[in-house]
């Protein structure tokens, strides 16, 4: 499958403005959608979307960044960049959810949170670490689904998921391609080598026991076969839901924490000794 | 008084250049903020605090001092990163990178991890290096963070957590990335053990780091001045293509946005950071949380 695309066509893919996004996702996988607006604290924003909806018979909460399919749309979504307002939308669902005992299904589609003066104002960087404990801790089975770009910490705060699923050309970083190459080398043209180094693509998300499921996409990405594309995603939806909302909830949130507590990489052996540096003496009373 | 703590590049380019030309920097120091030359052991005497309110950056090993004089034991000292993505480009050999940085820092990742005293209390602590690739979370850092938290948890002791960073490692990628779901996740574990997490917040902090364990203590602590914020200065005067305010991201700006419970002096941190602990400690508690929802016997007024 996709031989010959390297990772930075793939980044183009997963970035393809006629992509479905995720509204048509949840029109997709639910029946009945009701879409619920704004954090009750500061407003709605339209770079996240969320409700209710019925999968399989069974109410779940959908939650997913929204992007738009041309340019006045996405200045309205802001190019899928949610604000602080949208994660506390989000933080809001999460927590129906749990009171109502709904499974959470996630759409992930963003290049990351908004980044604004405005934004950092209203504690950005609080909204998304206050998501990310409470979906650690939540009651209730939720899974999260990459339909396209899924940009750093603007991604994880709405994907920290008993499943994590990915659709073939889809991504899934610590940053953009554009950021890395400029935080590492102060120029974001180098996106393109950044994306080979960085392994972001599904397949490298599986390797490195991130993601736990690729969804096959329509041969060329799922904008030249929308519909195969919904098809497909639904039906892995479905199954994960299905299967997750069979497992008693301790068990459940056992294995969560065990899965995110084992990500990662290290390994031992003692430091280099060094010449000790003189510490001066600080007296902090 | 903010005018006292920007920092703008051409003051930095005249500092250095001024040291170079005469200053011996083992003597005297010059604050970067305000120009100032100080006898280094006065500063020293100050906390590295200059008249001027400026807080210059401490060493790991300095920063140890807030804390009982030799009761520190570090743990997981041993744990050491990988380079799991193979980061080789044409500018940056992440595996060269990491034995350079150990070899010159003598640590094998950017946190310190262990357990020590604050005025006889036991604690649970975390300090980031910044002088390792700018204090940055991969693997290592956010294992270590993760079980000096659960070893909180299980001890029935504070964990304190203090922390100057850019981010989340890029050279790690997306694992880096999951470095903050693993700090939070431990750190449900500490909260269902009723302990107390106080971050103090020093600067730089920011990125992945501030957006995950940093932004969901208990009690937020920041040092005057300290930059703090999610997306860097740089990336949203592009973004918004205009100047943004000197006090923008600073200690004090987030105090007045709500972001941070207090902005402390170097000088009153160890007396706060006790203050907190003793109010939080089991033997304050006067309200039962074993189920009945009963009040204990109040404490004898004294």
């Amino acid at each position: 499958m996709n031989t010959g695309l390297t990772a930075w066509d793939k980044v183009q893919i997963a970035r393809h403005g006629r992509r479905p996004h995720t509204l048509d996702y949840i029109r997709a996988c639910c029946e009945d959608f009701v879409e619920f607006h704004g954090d009750r604290r500061f407003g709605d924003d339209p770079a996240m979307v969320a409700g209710v909806a019925r999968l399989d018979g069974r109410t779940v909460v959908v939650i997913g960044h929204q992007k738009g399919s041309d340019t006045r749309e996405n200045l309205r979504r802001n190019f899928g960049m949610p604000r602080p307002e949208g994660y506390r939308k989000a933080l809001r669902m999460f927590r129906h959810a749990e009171r109502f005992g709904f499974p959470v299904v996630c759409f992930i589609d963003t290049p990351g949170a908004d980044p604004s003066m405005q934004s950092e104002e209203r504690g950005q960087a609080e909204a998304i670490a206050e998501n990310i404990l409470v979906m650690a801790g939540l009651r209730v089975p939720i899974v999260a689904t990459v339909i396209g770009e899924g940009g750093s910490g603007g991604a994880l705060a709405i994907s920290v998921a008993d499943r994590l699923l990915m659709l073939e050309y889809t991504t899934y970083s610590v940053a953009s391609p554009e950021a890395t190459a400029a935080i590492l080398w102060h120029d974001a043209a180098r996106a393109p080598e950044a994306a080979q180094v960085m392994r972001i693509t599904a397949p490298d998300l599986l390797d490195l026991g991130v993601a736990d499921a690729i969804i096959a996409e329509p041969d060329g990405g799922a904008h030249l076969d929308p519909t195969a594309a919904l098809l497909n995603t639904a039906a892995a939806v479905r199954h994960h839901v299905a299967e997750l909302a069979g497992v008693p909830i301790d068990v459940l949130l056992a294995r969560r924490y065990a899965k995110y507590r084992a990500i990662g990489q290290v390994q031992q052996h003692p430091p280099p000794p060094v010449e000790p540096r003189e510490v001066p003496n600080l007296s902090f009373g | 008084m903010k005018e006292l703590f920007r920092r703008t590049p051409g003051r930095f380019t005249s500092a250095r250049r001024d040291a170079d030309q005469q200053i011996p920097e083992n003597l005297w120091t010059k604050c970067p903020a305000c120009g100032e030359i100080t006898y280094v052991k006065q500063l020293n005497d100050q906390l590295k605090v200059c008249k001027c309110g400026y807080h210059m950056r401490l060493s790991v090993a300095e920063w140890l001092q807030l804390f009982d004089r030799d009761s520190f034991v570090e743990e997981d000292r041993e744990l050491a990163p990988v380079d799991a993505l193979q980061f080789v480009s044409a500018k940056d050999n992440y595996a060269q990178k990491l034995r350079e940085t150990q070899a010159a820092t003598g640590m094998n990742d950017a946190l310190l991890t262990g357990r020590a005293t604050l005025n006889g209390a036991d604690v649970q602590l975390a300090i980031s290096n910044w002088e390792f690739i700018g204090g940055s979370m991969g693997s290592v850092f956010g294992e270590r963070l993760a079980r000096a938290t659960e070893r909180a948890a299980e001890r029935g002791v504070p964990l304190i957590t203090i922390t100057a960073t850019g981010g989340a490692r890029q050279h790690e990628g997306v694992l880096s990335l999951m470095q903050m779901a693993k700090t939070n996740m431990a750190l449900t574990r500490l909260s269902a053990a009723r302990q107390l997490h106080i971050a103090l917040l020093i600067d730089p902090c920011y990125a992945g780091v501030l957006a995950s364990y940093a932004s969901v203590a208990d009690v937020i602590i920041a040092e005057p001045g300290a930059r703090i914020g999610f997306a860097g200065r740089r990336v949203i005067e592009q973004t918004i293509r205009q100047k943004l305010p000197a006090s923008f991201q600073t200690a004090e700006f987030l105090l007045e946005h709500g972001m941070v419970d207090m902005v402390t002096p170097r000088g009153e941190l160890r007396a706060t950071i006790q203050r907190l602990i003793g109010l939080h400690a089991p033997a304050a508690t006067r309200f039962s949380h074993s189920g009945n929802g009963v009040l204990r016997e109040p404490l004898p007024l004294s």
